[in-house]
């Protein structure tokens, strides 16, 4: 699938119409707003019912084959953050997904993690 | 929820900073640094004269334009991802802070010591929610002719809140601010913990 090149959504551009189109209107996901960095996969192994499910849907499923964050998904999708919440809202809602939600630093279960990631910034 | 377990094998651990600062300090630059930038794309909310003009039938409160924000990814090791987002300058895409902050490890507030007052509102935002954050100066020449402790005085930052001098053109630079800000979080959380063990003591 092609996306468009959106030249259209420049600064000046006003309201999106397009994207909100594809969401029919919405602007609030089904359930909780995903974090931009919550992780997706999709599920595997399902039959999927097409039915209902936009181009985007399928694009968002594909792309998530592996795990990969709300916001890589977005910059890969080439759509705003918001649509592309409502869109694996929907896909959450059909358990065509698995969200992992990030955990907050304070309740990190291993608290070596952070300093892990001290170490890997060094090492840049 | 998913939190930590077995489901969780192979899910990277995700970790999220924010870079904030005034407009034009040099926010991108920092991303740009120490990752390759990714543009994010999200919505403002029109201001309020336009809203008026903006209604549509069928799009019912939508009333917004796309903004595109800096995202980076620094891989530390395999499942174990670091995200930075560059935050939108202006005040007026406070909104966006609200969902980016919930859940970050801590912020970076860029700083330019020819507009301090620019960063005011970043540490003001930061102060407010609790999140851990360092302000960097960013030396825009190189030359170090700044003294951490008169931003300090001027921003009015509490003694434990770290100031560093960088150059947010240097991966170098960028890494050490990043390092500041990781450590600076790690020691927060330390005391947060002994803290609260404190208080449910008998």
């Amino acid at each position: 699938m092609t996306l468009p090149e959106d030249r259209w959504l420049d600064h000046d551009a006003g309201p999106v119409v397009r994207p909100y189109a594809l969401i029919g209107g919405r602007t609030r996901p089904i359930g909780e707003t995903l974090d931009v960095i919550a992780m997706i996969i999709a599920v595997r192994g399902i039959s999927l019912d097409p039915v209902g499910l936009e181009p985007e849907h399928l694009a968002a499923l594909r792309l998530s084959s592996l795990p990969i964050s709300v916001a890589d998904l977005a910059a890969d999708l080439d759509l705003p953050l918001g649509v592309v919440q409502i869109l694996l809202g929907d896909l959450r809602e059909r358990s065509l997904i698995t969200v992992h939600y990030p955990i907050p630093p304070a309740r990190l279960p291993d608290p070596q993690i952070l300093k892990e990631v001290v170490d890997g910034l060094r090492r840049l | 929820m998913d939190y930590a377990g077995s489901d969780r094998a192979g899910v990277p651990v995700s970790i999220k900073i924010l870079i904030a600062g005034g407009f034009g300090v040099g926010k991108t630059t920092l991303v740009g640094s120490v990752t390759e930038i990714r543009p994010l794309r999200t919505e403002e909310p029109l201001t309020e004269q336009g809203t008026h003009v903006d209604m549509l039938d069928g799009v019912e409160r939508k009333t917004t334009t796309t903004v595109a924000l800096d995202f980076g990814r620094i891989t530390i090791r395999e499942n174990l991802v670091v995200y930075l987002f560059g935050t939108p300058g202006q005040e007026r895409f406070w909104f966006m802070w609200d969902e980016l902050s919930r859940g970050a490890l801590g912020a970076v507030v860029l700083a330019d010591t020819r507009r301090l007052a620019d960063c005011f509102p970043s540490v003001d935002y930061f102060e407010k929610h609790h999140l851990p954050f360092v302000v960097a100066v960013n030396c825009f020449d190189g030359a170090r002719r700044y003294n951490p402790k008169a931003v300090r005085s001027a921003v009015d930052l509490d003694p434990d809140v770290p100031v560093v001098l960088c150059d947010a053109r240097l991966p170098s630079s960028g890494r050490d601010v990043l390092i500041a800000l990781v450590e600076h979080a790690i020691a927060t959380i330390k005391r947060n913990t002994e803290l609260s063990a404190g208080a449910l003591a008998p």
